[in-house]
């Protein structure tokens, strides 16, 4: 079964090859397979979980993003997938091979963008990326990798010379050379600053648009805001909430609040009293957010009240995330096995 | 490609990128020709009895500094890189692509052998010109060649090794340093021994393969007696490194 999923997957690789527009004409059932599946998944350093069971699927063309404070267990997840380490327990299935016992078949098929990883100083980009290409079955064209990421200028530059922003790119290129069905993607911004950021997004949308399955681990939530179809939030080693960024813990549904700042001595309706913070600011949860609202400013401009520094506001992802992982990162992946996970 | 073409085309790829890095390259180099002028002109004049033989210093300090080289290009450069590739992420980008490992190290060895066989050729050359050495012909050389290539692979191997015992590449050339610079002294590279020599010396030289190997490369340079017990004591050196290297290389970074 496992040796069919992999040939599967090869078929649609090449009609990949023709580019995205077959790919989705030419859409079968092995492109509904997942890309990854993984059930009941474990995996403890010295008797301590850092892994205690998680479940994953990622179709084939998503953008995936597993969020998690340091020490949740996100590269301990994301390591075992690229076969770097092994598990104690649980399935795992990366497209169609075990990344276990299956590993070297499963290298030719994926593309990894570690946290920090150099390459050699005193190779051009050019031939870095040749020398890379030759370690796989089907590259793609050097020249043309080096475009997609934007490193024409640098082409014959030794990676030395290079910022590390274009390094960064670099291991983009690197990771993209043998035309892989899937990239994973470590922090792939750490350390970035704001434009940085912004380009290696763009390179990142611009490899989901060839139909890649991105996997993205990453601590930042407008990253996975911008980027990912959908989010999974891992805390202490267990997955603590999944689903698209715009929906995640049901933040579309959470309750608003609404925050101003009243002068002296006037007096709002009865159900927007509360005694103010430090800042003189009163801030109050609203149940029915457009009808609530529409009665204080009623009132306010009834009365002729100013209300400083108006605004409501619903939990943003941040938000979110910080209430699902509270109290939970505590239990740090012990050792440091998993390096600043 | 096939494992023996990818080794060959990772060989390119190494011998490129050494010689863009002037100063390994020129370390890698200068070290053993600079110890030979400083040594010779320390002690040249001087004589070494190698068994019922008398040689010039300044002779047997041509076959010294070639093994010195050779043990500097293979142990110490091979210990070294790879412990420094291995902290900044090489090895694991390595580890994690499709290049089977034996292309990856086998080409590093292979380039550490090809500049271990430079070197002493330029040894050999510089030792003809200037101090007399004799060049190694016929059988000699077919056998000086055969301990230059054991020799070589066993310190790689040895150098692969080691490698399990530095934490982080800021302890690497202690560690390095520290295993071998000693052996090179109580095995004679540096100052000849006489007939005053301690035993426990003589003890420590006959265990360890570095004097084994030199004794090999001053059957070429010099013409002492050329003893297949030295071949088989540097082998089995390198047979137990590459066991050692098997059991516990990493490719990623050790915690700590």
């Amino acid at each position: 079964m496992r040796l069919r999923l992999g040939r599967e997957q090869h078929d649609r690789k090449s009609s990949a090859e023709l580019g995205p527009g077959h790919q989705t004409a030419n859409a079968t059932e092995s492109d509904r397979l997942p890309a990854i599946e993984v059930r009941g998944l474990e995996k403890s350093y010295g008797g301590v979980p850092a892994v205690a069971g998680i479940d994953l699927t990622i179709r084939p063309g998503e953008i995936f993003a597993l969020l998690g404070p340091n020490g949740a267990g996100k590269t301990t997840t994301v390591e075992i997938l690229e076969g770097y380490r092994t598990r104690d327990r649980g399935e795992v299935t990366v497209l169609g091979y075990d990344p276990g016992p299956d590993r070297t078949q499963m290298k030719a098929h994926i593309g990894i963008v570690l946290q920090s990883t150099a390459v050699e100083q005193y190779l051009t980009v050019a031939e870095t990326l040749t020398m890379y290409a030759e370690m796989f079955p089907h590259p793609r064209p050097v020249d043309e990798v080096i475009g997609l990421v934007g490193l024409t200028d640098k082409r014959d530059a030794r990676v030395i010379q290079l910022s590390g922003g274009l390094q960064r790119r670099l291991d983009m290129a690197i990771a993209l050379i043998g035309d892989p069905q899937l990239l994973f993607l470590d922090e792939p911004t750490t350390g970035f600053d704001p434009s940085a950021r912004h380009e290696a997004w763009d390179v990142i949308k611009d490899l989901a648009a060839l139909g890649k399955t991105v996997f993205l681990t990453t601590h930042y939530m407008d990253e996975a805001q911008y980027l990912a179809d959908r989010v999974a939030v891992i805390a202490g080693g267990r997955i603590v909430a999944e689903g698209p960024p715009s929906t995640l813990g049901h933040r579309e549904r959470s309750t608003a609040r609404v925050r101003f700042r009243l002068p002296a001595g006037s007096t709002p309706p009865s159900d927007f009293r509360a005694p103010p913070g430090s800042d003189g600011f009163v801030e109050i949860a609203v149940d029915e957010a457009v009808s609530d609202v529409h009665r204080l400013l009623h009132w306010a401009v009834e009365e002729g009240v100013e209300l400083e520094g108006f605004e409501v506001k619903r939990p943003s992802l941040e938000d979110v995330y910080l209430s699902l992982t509270d109290n939970r990162s505590d239990a740090d992946e012990p050792g440091g096995a998993g390096g600043s996970s | 490609m096939t494992v023996v073409t990818l080794t060959f085309s990772q060989f390119r790829y190494v011998n490129k990128a050494f010689w863009r890095n002037p100063s390994r390259a020129f370390f890698t180099f200068a070290f053993p020709l600079m110890f030979l002028v400083i040594f010779t002109a320390l002690l040249g004049n001087g004589t070494v009895h190698i068994g019922a033989m008398a040689v010039k210093a300044s002779t047997y300090y041509v076959a010294a500094m070639a093994s010195f080289g050779v043990i500097t290009a293979c142990y110490s450069n091979i210990a070294m890189t790879l412990a420094f590739q291995r902290d900044n992420g090489i090895l694991k980008r390595i580890d994690g692509s499709p290049l089977p490992s034996s292309s990856f190290l086998g080409s590093r060895v292979l380039h550490a052998l090809f500049v271990a066989v430079l070197l002493v050729a330029i040894t050999a050359g510089f030792g003809r010109a200037f101090y007399g050495a004799e060049l190694p012909n016929g059988v000699l050389l077919l056998r000086f060649l055969l301990m230059l290539v054991v020799g070589a692979m066993a310190f790689c191997a040895l150098g692969l090794a080691v490698t399990a015992a530095i934490p982080n590449a800021d302890a690497a050339p202690a560690i390095v340093n520290a295993s071998i610079l000693p052996l090179l002294f109580l095995s004679g590279i540096f100052i000849p021994f006489g007939n005053d020599t301690p035993t426990w010396i003589m003890w420590i030289a006959r265990i360890f393969p570095v004097r084994h190997f030199a004794a090999g490369m001053q059957a070429g340079f010099i013409g002492t007696a050329f003893d297949w017990t030295d071949v088989i004591v540097v082998a089995a050196w390198g047979v137990a490194g590459l066991v050692l290297a098997i059991r516990f290389f990493s490719w990623e970074p050790r915690s700590g």
